[in-house]
């Protein structure tokens, strides 16, 4: 099993008349992390959500060598796929436990003891809160049973849709190391972030989007010293991130 | 009026509340998977008496043919209106589920009907033939507009209501029919006699809001019918096959529905446009709980099956009035509450 577990060739989606992925081709390496990082509105998210058909596309979409432009939601879900979207969609009225629960639905109820036990090892709080009404979670605990959510699929590709969104600069860590965490479990990861440092450190390579195409990709460290990159996404980030 | 005429008459209020309860919940049930305030659930119940009637006359009812009929449609609808992404697979499937097993069933009922089947083959015959109905309704009247407003969702159930009420005339006729109590018989009770049928009314309503309660808080697919509810793309990002969860709750809809039709059949007489008064008692209680939730629901519903047997004792020619006029100060209740979590939430 070698090769790109996700290849992209020349993918488009538009809203209506705006076009806001445009030609993009991509790859990731199994066990890899890749990190899409551009502006606002550069089109990130309707990528990842063209990867998980939420959103229609154009354009070859292979998983693990299979085509999987055809398919539907629930049957990418069920190859391995994941997304954690932008707007985390959690079943707001339900309980902490049961969003986990749930987020195993595709591998059935054999999987959920073991599953829950690994996401509250590594978000502790979700055990605290377990019995909680998801609706009522902070921001960042929130952030983190969305991703614990995900995790209880055991996905082999996971896509990360801004997973520091809103949190306190000490959580924004966490949540990075337990991406790091991920892929030294075999998991690769899809990472779509704001805080282009951030995820140009962990990330084995890296895509530039700009108005809906990749104009630049190389290894995330060749990107991170690239005098570009500096100016447009690190340059402030470097005095207030770290 | 005594304390033996007024215990009878909440003896009475209880047992038809109880069903009440149980189409009421359903409507709670509908409404949260998929957003349908549902009309027509009494319909189910009505078909399901009727089915059961024939069948105790050992003719085929017309709900065999009516299944066939439907599946047919729905096979035929759903074919042109997909087209474009229709593969062989779920042709197959359709074929299959759609029409042959409908035409095997008819076969198969048409040669058991004469045999005037046991009480519990009739009764399991009757939930073969009519639950599947539920989702070949949901297939052709909603699914295609599942993400439609609420409102249009509910001018759509009114027009279902209506083409189930014709259906029902030309597959059963005009004639009204009573069926065999599963218990006959009288049991004294204390000052009480209960008759045998309201014995298995009152524990199959307390056994079949039991198993609901389960199996939406304790078992996977529940869990799931929930989580579709309140955020379906969040329930398709985990791989909930969201399409099936509206057919789910219209089989379980129409499961409750052809039970408590069943139920009632020997308690008073069953015709083709018998369901749409019981569901409206059902709905009263339903919109008393604000289409939410279900403990309410159901003590609601006996309080409604209370008021009208008290209402039928001392002024029988307005025992509907007096049931239904409850709903505008109950929505009254419902708007004084619900503006008041608007503030709150401000
Ligand atoms: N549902 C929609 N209808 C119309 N236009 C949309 C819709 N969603 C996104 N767009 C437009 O498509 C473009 C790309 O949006 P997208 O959400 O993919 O950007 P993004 O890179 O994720 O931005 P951000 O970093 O702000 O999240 C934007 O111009 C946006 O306005
Ligand atoms: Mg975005």
């Amino acid at each position: 099993m070698s090769g790109p577990i996700l290849e992209l060739k020349n993918v488009s989606a538009s809203y209506e008349k705006v076009e806001a992925v445009r030609n993009v081709s991509l790859q990731l390496d199994r066990g890899s992390i890749v990190t899409v990082i551009g502006a606002n509105g550069a089109g990130k998210t309707t990528l990842l959500n063209a990867i998980m058909g939420v959103k229609s596309a154009s354009g070859s979409l292979r998983f693990k060598d299979e085509d999987i432009a055809a398919l539907e939601i629930e049957a990418r879900v069920g190859a391995g796929l994941c997304l954690v979207p932008e707007k985390r969609e959690l079943f707001s009225t339900m309980s902490v436990e049961d969003n986990l629960r749930l987020g195993a639905y595709r591998l059935g109820g054999g999987a959920v003891a073991e599953g829950l036990q690994q996401v509250f090892r590594r978000f502790p709080r979700l055990l605290e809160r377990r019995a909680q009404v998801a609706g009522t979670l902070s921001g960042g605990e929130r952030q983190m049973l969305a991703m614990g959510r995900a995790l209880m699929s055991k996905p082999a590709l996971l896509m990360l849709d801004e997973p520091s969104l809103g949190l306190a600069p000490r959580i924004v860590k966490d949540i990075f190391q337990i991406i790091v965490e991920l892929r030294q479990a075999g998991v690769s990861i899809l990472l779509v972030e704001q805080n282009a440092r951030a995820a140009l450190h962990v990330a084995d390579y890296a895509y530039v989007m700009e108005l809906g195409e990749v104009t630049m990709h190389g290894r995330a460290s060749d990107l991170a010293a690239d005098p570009r990159i500096i100016e447009s996404y690190l340059g402030l980030g470097g005095r207030h991130d770290t | 009026m005594n304390s033996t005429i007024a215990l009878f008459l909440l003896q009475d209020g209880v047992i038809n509340g109880a069903i009440y309860a149980l189409l009421g919940v359903t409507l709670v049930l509908i409404f949260a998977v998929t957003r349908v305030i549902f009309v027509p659930q009494g319909e189910f119940a009505a078909w399901g008496a009727l089915t059961l009637a024939s069948l105790e006359s050992g003719a085929t009812p017309g709900t065999a043919l009516l299944l066939v009929v439907l599946g047919v449609s729905a096979a035929v609808v759903e074919t042109i209106r997909e087209r474009a992404s229709m593969r062989p697979a779920r042709l197959g499937v359709m074929a299959v589920r759609d029409v042959a097993m409908p035409i095997a069933l008819l076969l198969i009922v048409s040669t058991i009907a004469p045999t005037k089947p046991a009480l519990w083959l009739s009764v399991l015959l009757t939930l073969a033939l009519v639950v599947p109905l539920g989702p070949l309704v949901y297939r052709l009247a909603f699914q295609p507009i599942a993400d439609a407003t609420v409102l249009t969702l509910f001018i759509a159930a009114i027009g279902v209501h209506f083409a189930m009420i014709g259906l029902g005339l030309i597959f059963f006729g005009a004639e009204g029919f009573r069926n065999e109590p599963f218990i006959a018989g009288v049991f004294p009770l204390g000052p009480l006699m209960f008759k045998g049928q309201s014995l298995v009314i009152l524990a199959a309503t307390a056994a079949l809001l039991a198993a609901l309660w389960f199996f939406f808080e304790h078992s996977m697919l529940g869990k799931a019918l929930r989580a579709t509810a309140i955020n379906r793309l969040g329930a398709r990002l985990v791989g909930i096959p969201t399409r099936a969860t509206g057919r789910i709750a219209f089989a379980l809809a129409a499961a409750i529905g052809a039970l408590s039709g069943t139920l009632i059949g020997s308690l008073t007489t069953i015709s083709y446009d018998s369901g749409f008064i019981i569901s409206l008692k059902g709905f009263v209680a339903a919109i008393a709980a604000g289409l939410a939730s279900y403990p309410v629901t159901v003590v609601a519903a006996i309080g409604v099956g209370v008021l009208e047997s008290f209402a039928a004792f001392f002024a029988s020619a307005y025992k509907e009035v007096i049931v239904f006029s409850l709903i505008i100060p109950l929505l009254i209740w419902r708007s004084l509450v619900t503006a008041h979590h608007d503030e709150e939430e401000e």
